[in-house]
């Protein structure tokens, strides 16, 4: 076990691929799998910012909607036949949104940028809901088209759950490559150390603001990508995706898997989805029980599912 | 733009006042507990909620308003001093992130258990016959609930003033809130004040439940959206700030219920308008200290 553990440190990016790669067949049905894949991208990058910087955000519900309205408004609304360019436009959002709200909830840290972050991704849930020519309002945004993905020669279809699953498999791949890269990097150890202890970090010399920014932006931009796979999946943008149950739901998916971990997020997301699966089957009050496991999670297991197996980080001051 | 009367004006910024008397007794409640315990108390919407549901079956059963006003709240604070207990104390000494994820949760579960027992729909609370009509303030008629709505949270406001100042627990408290290290040092038990500070947040929380129940009904959701307004408003007024509490909670009373008269549509973004104002010209807060928690 400690021996597969420590191979599966060492190449975490080889492992998700492994792993996704045969992953549609070890779920009960392969929609799950692709969801499991989108929440894990969104829980990661909500990770990058908690579970590594230390932030705790409660807005990450803004980005992941910004994500998701910038490319289903470009699709549906814009009409923009390219899927890469709808993605580009999604990306795009929620990469200009974490920058300007990053900047405001950052003036303020600890316990305060948690509570700002939220009152931000609610003032985007409002606008979005007054909005409605663009968003749909209420009623959400409809009308996606299911495009083929433009590869030059060869276009490919994604209209088949299993083609879109590995269209995600492939850019989620390349997200948790990306992430791998951004923590091995000096930027990575600085965000560790902001975590850690984020006076000594400046008295380093360290531009820790300037740091922060980023791990926000990086953050938001993961969760763009995430709420734009969404947004393809579904064909349709609900309104909820800019609501704070949204960014409740990536905090308790991280947390259940053990944040500060490279496969928290994933194995979080899994559960997560599982449980919701099988419990919205017989009751209404899902949440519930999702919300009593996720405290006695806080209460007794606070380095969640995969931190618990390997042993990871909690519970320093999150400054 | 409608038609600007003064009278109206007026019995907007009277509205205002109300709106803001719940946001105080809500953003008190939270600040108290966060000054003296650092714990950002995510449940409080939801014990919000609780407050105006107690009252809802107190009144059905007794047939009291008043009844349900005294106990209801204090049903609430019960039920925070067991949360505190149980759920909030084996988390000391742990990232202040704890209790506030822990409290998340928690306020899931509570929602959905509002909605098991009483259902998704909201049940409404008369207010009691004595305070039912209108009351002609001189330039308009306003009702008389949301007169003794202000009147209670003056009350309250005053009590908790008093009580803080001029008792020997306040005095702890106070203490407790500037340096618990020393206060335990002198032997006094900071454990059991905290204890006792949540108890009177939560009731608070309660009491402004209650309180709104008449207005708006009871409904399982209410405490969602005020719990974020409720932020908002400590995080203008300065967090652990008594003072910033209320006058930041009538200062967004009053902005929200005027944009709700000049323009409905903005009503619910200009509160967050109004904070990001507040945190580029003064990011403490109004009558925050900067360093607190951060």
């Amino acid at each position: 076990m400690s021996a597969a553990a420590a191979w599966v440190r060492r190449h975490p990016v080889l492992t998700f691929f492994v792993v996704f790669a045969i992953f549609p067949w070890v779920v009960p049905y392969k929609s799950l799998a692709t969801q499991v894949l989108i929440y894990g991208l969104f829980a990661l990058g909500f990770n990058l910012l908690y579970g590594y910087t230390g932030l705790l955000s409660f807005g990450a519900a803004a980005y992941w909607g910004l994500g998701a309205y910038g490319t289903g408004i470009a699709l549906a609304k814009l009409k923009v036949t390219s899927l890469w360019l709808a993605l580009g436009a999604g990306l795009g959002a929620a990469v200009l949104g974490g920058a300007v709200f990053g900047f405001f909830c950052l003036r303020r840290r600890g316990i305060y940028f948690a509570m700002l972050t939220l009152a931000f991704a609610q003032l985007l849930y409002f606008i979005g809901f007054h909005l409605s020519s663009w968003t749909g309002g209420d009623d959400g945004l409809r009308g996606i088209p299911q495009l083929t993905l433009g590869f030059p020669g060869f276009p490919v279809s994604l209209e088949k759950p299993l083609a879109f699953y590995y269209f995600c498999f492939v850019l989620v791949g390349l997200a948790v490559a990306l992430l791998k890269r951004i923590l091995d990097s000096p930027f990575g150890a600085v965000l560790q150390a902001i975590r850690e202890n984020s006076d000594r970090a400046v008295a380093c010399g360290y531009d820790i603001d300037r740091v922060k920014l980023l791990s926000f932006v990086f953050s938001a931009m993961f969760a763009g990508l995430a709420g734009a796979l969404d947004a393809l999946r579904l064909t349709v943008v609900p309104i909820e995706s800019l609501y704070w149950t949204t960014s409740g739901q990536v905090v308790m998916m991280t947390l259940l898997g053990g944040a500060g971990t490279f496969f928290g997020p994933f194995v979080g997301a899994t559960a997560f989805l599982v449980l919701e699966d099988r419990l919205s089957a017989f009751t209404e009050s899902w949440p519930l029980v999702i919300g009593a496991i996720f405290s006695a999670f806080v209460l007794f297991l606070p380095r969640g599912i995969w931190g618990t197996i390997i042993g990871g980080f909690h519970g320093r001051q999150s400054a | 733009m409608p038609d600007v009367s003064l009278a109206a004006l007026a019995a907007q910024v009277f509205t205002g006042l109300v709106l803001g008397g719940i946001f105080v007794l809500l953003a008190i409640g939270l600040s108290l507990i966060f000054g003296l315990m650092t714990v950002v108390n995510f449940s409080h919407g939801a014990l919000y909620m609780l407050g105006a549901y107690f009252g809802y079956v107190l009144l059905t059963r007794t047939g009291s308003f008043t009844i349900a006003l005294v106990l209801a709240p204090a049903l609430v604070g019960a039920l925070g001093l067991l949360v505190e207990r149980f759920l909030i104390r084996p988390l000391y000494g742990r990232s202040p992130d704890d209790p506030l994820l822990l409290t998340f949760g928690l306020s899931l579960v509570v929602v959905e258990t509002a909605r098991l027992i009483w259902g998704k729909i909201g049940l409404p609370l008369d207010p009691p016959p004595a305070l039912a009509g209108a009351v002609n303030l001189g330039f308009t008629y306003f009702p008389t609930y949301r007169l003794f709505v202000i009147a209670v949270t003056a009350v309250v406001l005053l009590a908790l003033w008093l009580f803080l100042e001029k008792t020997n627990i306040g005095l702890l408290i106070r203490a407790a809130s500037r340096d618990p290290l020393m206060v335990r040092a002198l032997g006094f038990d900071v454990g059991r004040v905290w204890f006792i500070v949540f108890g009177i947040g939560t009731g608070l929380a309660g009491l402004a439940g209650i309180l709104a129940g008449p207005m708006r009904g009871a409904y399982a959701e209410m405490g969602v959206t005020i719990i974020i307004e409720s932020f908002v408003v400590v995080v203008v007024g300065g967090m652990g700030s008594l003072v910033g509490a209320v006058v930041s909670g009538l200062l967004i009373g009053q902005v929200v219920s005027l944009t709700t008269f000049f323009a409905p549509k903005l009503a619910e973004i200009v509160v967050f308008i109004f904070m990001a104002v507040i945190l580029l010209l003064r990011p403490s807060g109004l009558f925050g200290e900067a360093g607190l928690l951060e």
